[in-house]
């Protein structure tokens, strides 16, 4: 199948690759010229903070595409080369070098950034986003002197879990007195908060930072409550912002994302999409925009534009049921729908120590299941995700798993 | 026609694969990837090719 019709794709880590690969599974004949202003080959993220920080997978295990797969299905790499702008009116990318590429259809892949550290050090403090920064990060924490993570959330979280498990000393801190309750709500957060408690870790919850001073090996934590603490190192994990500078003079609408309508087409250009951490996107099972930072979305979203692309007399919709999974200590912990929006839960299992399995489960006025959240229990998670999907009601949904084999989770 | 293969070993019990094609992959009670069938038809690759793709530690292939 020949197609006239040339794609770019916009960034090259999961969503964009996804992406390219998928529109050659849909049968799309075209050039696709896959851009990325990343010098290594394409690689998946979630390890950069688990496996190959801790140095159990190296870096080859995490390739997302090599050279010669991306060859042998007609995908153009131009990797180490950022796009500049967009100009939607002549359809062209800009890259850095000067050199342009045309489109017929154009992917917006570029991801989020780690927020910036606001506080004045000048070496020993890091971000997680890339494998530049996991390379310089496992470095560092080599040195044995205590760590300190600031940003209690999933990548703190999962950072201080391998600090921890390489051996050193680690303090978590963040504003708020259960982190992860951002996510889960309250009551199921403080019980991620005894999970750091039980190994060792020690958090500082509900404090701010004032000020990180010094330097690598040598660096002051100054807290909001007057006490300080001391690291060699220093992880600041406080979230994420979409890559959409680059569009500013597009005319595209951005608004902490690229703002699309429910095929993940960009509202005011129809031959412009946007897949992954930086689509911002009309959810009609939500009735709302909403954008969602987890690689799972960043699949999906990657199949539904290479099929819209490829089939434009076919359109689907993006209306994902929300999963995410992260792994901290002895815990895999997978979370799908919307926990956070409901009143009530009821708990199944034991999650309150390490060699158990077991779920929280969510619902509303409505009860209707809302969300999950599993614990080493992968078969659980799986459930209640097609219950979510299904709009099952979660008095069903309690029953059921209260029939599963809740038996001690295997070892991991 | 196209077979599929799992990685069991690699298997994380993430289910994305299952959420991709529910005929083709489901997960036993201890979190471990279950093939439900062994071929597919070149009409179901498609499909069932991106399941595939969707699985976060890519235990999951296929081979003509
Ligand atoms: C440490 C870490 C751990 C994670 N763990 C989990 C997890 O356990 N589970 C989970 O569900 N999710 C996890 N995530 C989130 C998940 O990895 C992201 O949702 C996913 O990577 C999003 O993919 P993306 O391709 O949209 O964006 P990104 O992965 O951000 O990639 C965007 C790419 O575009 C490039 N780019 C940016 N601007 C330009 C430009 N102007 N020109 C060219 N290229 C550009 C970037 O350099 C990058 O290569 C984790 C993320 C991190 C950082
Ligand atoms: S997606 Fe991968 S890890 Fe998840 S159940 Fe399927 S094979 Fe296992």
């Amino acid at each position: 199948m020949t197609d006239p019709r040339t794609v770019v794709v916009v960034g090259a880590s999961v969503a964009g690759v996804r992406t390219a690969q998928a529109l050659r599974t849909e049968g799309f004949g075209g050039r696709i010229v896959l851009v990325g202003d990343e010098p290594d080959l394409p690689y998946d993220k979630p390890p950069l903070s688990k496996q190959l920080l801790a140095g159990s997978w190296s870096e080859e295990r995490i390739a997302l595409l090599t050279a010669e797969a991306a060859a042998a299905v007609g995908i153009e790499l131009r990797l180490g080369v950022a796009a500049q702008r967009l100009d939607v009116a002549d359809r062209q990318v800009l890259l850095i070098d000067g050199s342009t590429v045309d489109y017929d259809a154009a992917v917006l892949a570029t991801g989020a950034a780690a927020r910036p550290s606001p506080w004045s050090a000048t070496s020993g403090v890091h971000v997680l986003r890339s494998m530049a920064d996991a390379r310089r990060l496992r470095n560092d924490l080599e040195v044995d002197r205590p760590v300190v993570v600031i940003g209690g959330g999933f990548i703190g979280a999962e950072v201080a879990a391998t600090a921890h498990a390489l051996g050193r000393e680690v303090t978590v801190v963040d504003p708020l007195a259960a982190p992860i309750g951002r996510v889960v709500g309250r009551e199921v957060g403080e019980l991620f908060v005894d999970l750091h408690t039980r190994h060792g870790v020690n958090t500082k919850f509900g404090l701010g930072v004032e000020s990180v001073e010094g330097g690598a090996g040598d660096l002051t934590v100054q807290l909001t409550d007057g006490s300080q603490l001391t690291a060699g190192t220093v992880v600041v994990g406080i979230g994420a912002v979409p890559n959409d500078g680059w569009l500013a003079s597009s005319g595209l609408l951005v608004d902490n994302g690229v703002v699309c309508d429910q095929h993940c087409r960009a509202v005011d250009a129809a031959e412009v999409y946007a897949v992954g951490d930086v689509l911002r996107w009309f959810h009609p099972g939500h009735g709302e925009h909403v954008r969602v930072e987890h690689w799972t979305n960043a699949v999906e979203s990657a199949a539904v534009v290479a099929h819209n692309i490829a089939h434009p007399e076919d359109l689907r919709s993006h209306r994902p049921v929300e999963y995410v999974w992260s792994d901290q200590y002895d815990w895999k912990i997978q979370i799908v729908g919307r926990p956070v929006g409901a009143t009530r839960h009821a708990l199944v299992g034991d999650l309150t120590s390490a060699d158990r399995r077991g779920a929280a489960v969510y619902t509303d006025d409505s009860g209707v299941l809302r969300g999950a959240v599993a614990v080493n229990w992968p078969k659980a998670l799986l459930l209640c995700r097609r219950a979510v999907g299904a709009g099952a009601s979660f008095d069903d949904v309690v029953a059921q798993l209260d029939r599963l084999p809740a038996a001690v989770a295997a070892p991991a | 026609m196209p077979r599929l293969m799992a990685d069991v070993e690699a298997c994380q019990g993430y289910g994305n694969c299952i959420t991709g094609a529910s005929d083709a992959y489901d997960i036993d009670d201890d979190g471990k990837v279950v093939l439900l069938t062994e071929e597919i038809s070149d009409a179901d690759r498609p499909r069932v090719e991106e399941a595939a793709r969707s699985c976060p530690v890519n235990a999951l292939s296929i081979e003509d």
